[in-house]
């Protein structure tokens, strides 16, 4: 296998794909922090998945008779002021926070990149409506955009996630027009423009693939911002709503008894502080793994 | 096969703009080699931009093949006319494999039977089957080069664009990839369009060739003129003794008239 992967010929494309992946991977396994952060990420996923097994109880089994009581040995993190099990709220949540970062993700990202890519490569007035379209998403605080989406589009976690998307595309077009400046005036674009290629091919098959790096470490290192958005929101009462065991809105409430239970603000403050410190310092370690020039 | 008439291109508008090109006429026969030669600056890649149709703005009349060379030019136009760039280090995708470079003319095209053409073309320039899966980076200069003229032949053009194919190489691999040119040249009766600085690369591989200054054709030779140094312009002689190597003599008297 080893062998295989540290080939000196490579015998199809898929071999060649592999080792490249491996390469990346070996990068990343010598960038300690980003290594520790890759960790704290998968480890959160694995928390998703297995969150019926480590909480089978699930996240809004009440029981009056045990609230607020500090973390112990039934109760890790303790239980809040309606007798919920922390521990559980919190690993039920992660598949929340997960779910909210890979939808904005996905949605951001191929608009940025769409947007991005079409205003470098035509110029011109394409270029000016579409940097115009996002100067004026730009211009606005993002939480502020977003509680004003949300509070048009109504409460809730669906319509956080869209909130959220249309506040992250902008720094990614600016960032996706950007490369695509410098990357159009190459010789090897020039090279598929005398061979006939059509524009939405150039666009598609050869700048996108060289954005696509900047804009996963980018939208990587914003992870940690849109779940604080995120978490703002169902701190606010404007994303998930109770009982849905999302961090913010956890944060939110465990603050009225914030000074007799500390437990109920700083587990779910500490599970926010962990997962966007994990996404700051992967997407760091993520940007010397992607560049092709540390090939 | 190649016919141009008072081709311009100006840089810029107003006051700003630099007439890059100015007024040149050439002919290449087919199956002929010509040279374009001058120093820096000269407008010698400009002229080769313009006739690949990757400089729209440019005035007066060519004609490639027969046809007249439209704006922009049509897909068909791109498989009678290819081109080399000068500095293979620029002109590969870094993320693309020499397969997916070689195989991405023939989808544009519709062309059939790829994966033979592919295998065919890397043999002809001397790149083995070893090397279909390799990124760029994984290439030397010289097989970059290689890796940049089988791009250029597999759509089987007539016309053959050289932008400098050489000068970015190292010396020991300047000859090869000189040699694999003529090669081609000669097993598909090419007609090239050769630009360089370097009068030897020249005097290797052309038949005739101008000699340019300031976006103007100053004058036209055949390499036998050239090898026996019968120059007839002053220019032309300066820039024939300047390749001879560095004299002291000439150096001097180069600074007592001025910068040529």
């Amino acid at each position: 296998m080893k062998t295989w992967l540290t080939a000196e010929i490579t015998t199809s494309a898929f071999h060649a794909r592999a080792q490249r992946f491996y390469y990346g991977w070996l990068r990343l396994r010598a960038n300690r922090l980003a290594f520790a952060g890759f960790c704290i990420l998968v480890g959160l996923c694995v928390v998703a998945i297995l969150a019926p097994l480590l909480a089978p109880e699930g996240s809004n089994e009440q029981s009056l008779a045990l609230r607020l009581r500090p973390p112990s040995r039934e109760h890790w993190f303790g239980t809040d002021e309606l007798g919920r099990d922390i521990f559980a709220r919190i690993v039920w949540g992660a598949r929340i926070t997960i779910r909210i970062s890979c939808l904005v993700a996905v949605i951001a990202a191929p608009i940025g990149l769409a947007v991005g890519t079409a205003a470098g490569y035509f110029g011109g007035w394409v270029d000016t409506v579409l940097m115009r379209l996002n100067d004026i998403f730009l211009s606005f605080p993002g939480l502020i955009l977003a509680l004003g989406f949300v509070a048009a589009l109504g409460p809730g976690i669906g319509n956080a996630v869209i909130a959220i998307a249309l506040t992250a595309w902008p720094p990614i077009a600016r960032l996706a027009r950007a490369e695509t400046l410098t990357i159009r005036a190459s010789d090897y674009i020039a090279a598929v423009r005398i061979q006939g290629a059509g524009p939405l091919r150039i666009i598609l098959r050869h700048i996108v693939p060289m954005c696509v790096p900047s804009v996963v470490v980018r939208i990587t290192l914003n992870m940690a911002g849109i779940i604080l958005t995120a978490a703002g929101l169902g701190f606010l009462g404007l994303g998930a709503q109770p009982p849905t065991p999302e961090w913010g809105a956890m944060l939110s409430t465990g603050r009225q008894n914030m000074l007799g239970a500390w437990w109920l603000a700083a587990v779910p403050g500490l599970a926010i502080l962990l997962t966007s410190l994990a996404f700051n310092l992967f997407g760091d370690g993520l940007r010397d793994v992607l560049d092709p020039r540390s090939e | 096969m190649i016919a141009v008439q008072e081709l311009r291109v100006r840089f810029g508008q107003g006051a700003g703009s630099v007439q890059a090109v100015d007024g040149v006429s050439f002919d290449v026969a087919e199956g002929e080699t010509f040279g374009l030669v001058g120093e820096s600056g000269c407008g010698k890649s400009t002229i080769l931009r313009a006739l690949c149709g990757l400089n729209p703005a440019w005035t007066g009349a060519v004609a490639i093949a027969g046809a007249p060379l439209a704006r922009p030019p049509g897909r068909a136009f791109f498989r009678r006319v290819q081109m080399v760039f000068q500095d293979p280090y620029a002109s590969l995708h870094p993320r693309h494999t020499v397969n997916t470079t070689l195989m991405e003319p023939l989808a544009i095209h519709g062309m059939d039977d790829r994966d033979r053409r592919v295998a065919e073309v890397l043999l002809q320039v001397g790149l083995g089957p070893a090397f279909r899966y390799r990124y760029p980076h994984q290439l030397s200069g010289g097989q970059r080069q290689r890796l940049a003229i089988a791009r250029a032949l597999i759509l089987e053009p007539r016309v053959l664009l050289l932008d400098e194919p050489t000068s970015a190489l190292d010396v020991s691999v300047q000859a090869e990839i000189l040699n694999l040119l003529s090669d081609i040249r000669a097993a598909r009766g090419l007609t090239c369009l050769l630009v360089s600085h370097d009068l030897a690369v020249i005097a290797h591989l052309c038949d005739r060739l101008a000699v340019m200054q300031h976006g103007r054709i100053v004058e036209q030779l055949d390499v036998g003129m050239l090898a026996g140094g019968r120059t007839n312009t002053a220019y032309g002689t300066s820039l024939l003794q300047a390749s001879l190597g560095y004299d002291r003599r000439l150096a001097r008297a180069g600074i007592e008239e001025g910068p040529i």
